[in-house]
């Protein structure tokens, strides 16, 4: 018997393409790399592996989960297995004569994200025009009674407006607001700089954020998740490595989280290649954060490895170059000089310059 | 409120799925799911919007073989705990 955990949840990134630009998609920098997607036969299979996982909640999402023309073939493959579906979406390319179809086939919920309160603030964040679109589509979500979760990505440009946001979730009929900080990765980590809030300003968005959610409990449930950078621990990112959460990216890897394929020297196993049980149950990429026994000090035997995980792999990467070591998030890290020094930064002015998400690389370019 | 007339109904965003795994149902929601107790689940299957938290009780009383004022106190408590997550909500 294998004692690896019950997934709970399938995130299946069905492409990378997307309309949007935002200056902190959660998508790898080079996902142009990986420009291969999966076939409707292999995801239905993958869903039906999931399920047999004991996989209950499925989010359909990206990039932009509308441009696949068999998404109702998915949605409809999904509801056969009684799973949950979320359907992630910009809400750019959407008709209602599409949302209509897939509410018919079994679709559970739509989360529409938006950039901004303000139409060209949101389109500014966004790269394109989109912002009264996305109002316009959530709209019909209601209309057809559906469920709808708003989700607005936080950073300092937005997150002084946030009584705003919820204010237009409840003219919206919003079941569910995500107040999401940007967490920096992918994206967000060139554009830390222009992003990274205040304290101050956390602290005012977090109270009012709370207030909204005792006024507005059993009717819309409010989300306030504060960026790891103003943590003192790290959260359980994914709820720890392998244990509750299975991704497939757009060309058939299975990862325990968004970003695990940019970490370097792990071999993640192809969908289209290998069974996903016996990767979950097996492979090396799903078996080498999971537990405690990789863990550094200050982790190993620290009381909180059984609470936090040892935090954000990626992050931990990205910020100190080895994958194993502690999130830098934790006070107690060696390398937490580097948030203490991201925190000084954003407390202190200066110009902020967004690098769009682009299939060019372009810090390459020579001018 | 939640209260003897009520008539609760699942919210739109929730639905109740059996779990061959643990053998219990789950009550699931956008990125989250309740398992739910036998009880708890009978008290679900019961929240259509036709029946009145009272009639529910008689119900549930008579199936468990227990005083109505302590099912009672139970299905108002879990239906409340509900209602505040948004799950249940009157029909009329």
């Amino acid at each position: 018997m294998s004692d690896a955990p019950r997934p709970y949840t399938l995130i299946a990134e069905l492409t990378y393409r997307c309309p949007l630009r935002c200056v902190y998609c959660s998508n790898p920098v080079d996902y142009a790399r990986y420009s291969e997607e999966l076939a409707t036969d292999t995801w239905l299979r993958v869903f039906r592996e999931a399920e047999a996982l004991g996989v209950v909640q499925l989010n359909l999402t990206g990039g932009e989960p509308l441009v696949r023309d068999d998404l109702e073939q998915l949605v409809a493959g999904a509801r056969e297995l009684d799973l949950y579906t979320n359907l992630i979406t910009s809400a750019v390319p959407l008709r209602r004569e599409r949302l209509s179809e897939l509410r018919r086939l079994g679709l559970d919920n739509v989360q529409i994200s938006i950039q901004d309160v303000r139409a060209a603030e949101s389109d500014r964040i966004a790269g394109v025009r989109a912002f009264d679109r996305k109002l316009e589509v959530a709209g019909w979500v209601k209309g057809l009674g559906l469920p709808l979760t708003l989700n607005e990505v936080l950073h300092r440009d937005n997150l002084d407006r946030i009584a705003d946001v919820i204010a237009l979730a409840e003219r919206l009929g919003a079941d569910r607001l995500e107040l999401a900080n940007t967490q920096y990765l992918g994206w967000a980590l060139p554009n830390r700089a222009a992003l990274l809030p205040t304290r101050e300003q956390l602290d005012r968005g977090r109270a009012i954020a709370a207030e909204a959610r005792d006024r507005l409990r059993g009717r819309m449930e409010v989300l306030f998740v504060v960026p790891d950078y103003y943590r003192d621990t790290p959260p359980a990112c994914m709820d720890g490595w392998g244990r509750r959460f299975i991704l497939v990216s757009p060309d058939g890897l299975a990862l325990p989280c968004h970003a695990a394929h940019t970490l370097p020297g792990i071999a993640f196993d192809n969908v289209a290649q290998r069974a996903l049980g016996e990767i979950w149950r097996e492979s090396e990429g799903f078996s080498v954060f999971r537990g405690e026994g990789w863990m550094p000090e200050p982790c190993r035997s620290c009381d909180r490895r059984t609470v936090d995980f040892g935090g954000c792999r990626c992050q931990a990467f990205q910020l100190t170059g080895r994958a194993d070591a502690t999130d830098p998030v934790c006070w107690l890290s060696p390398d937490h000089g580097l948030i203490e020094q991201a925190r000084g930064a954003a407390a202190t002015p200066g110009e902020r310059v967004f690098r769009y998400r682009t299939a060019i690389d372009t810090e390459k370019r020579p001018y | 409120m939640i209260s003897a007339t009520t008539r609760p109904q699942l919210a739109a965003k929730a639905r109740l799925r059996f779990d061959r795994q643990s053998s219990r149902y789950m009550l699931l929601y956008p990125e989250k799911g309740l398992e739910l107790s036998p009880t708890a689940a009978d008290i679900v299957k019961l929240c259509t919007g036709e029946h009145t938290v009272a009639a529910i009780v008689t119900q549930l009383a008579e199936k468990y073989d227990t005083a109505a004022p302590d099912v009672e106190r139970e299905v108002l408590a879990f239906l409340g705990a509900l209602a505040d997550r948004g799950l249940v909500r009157d029909a009329v």
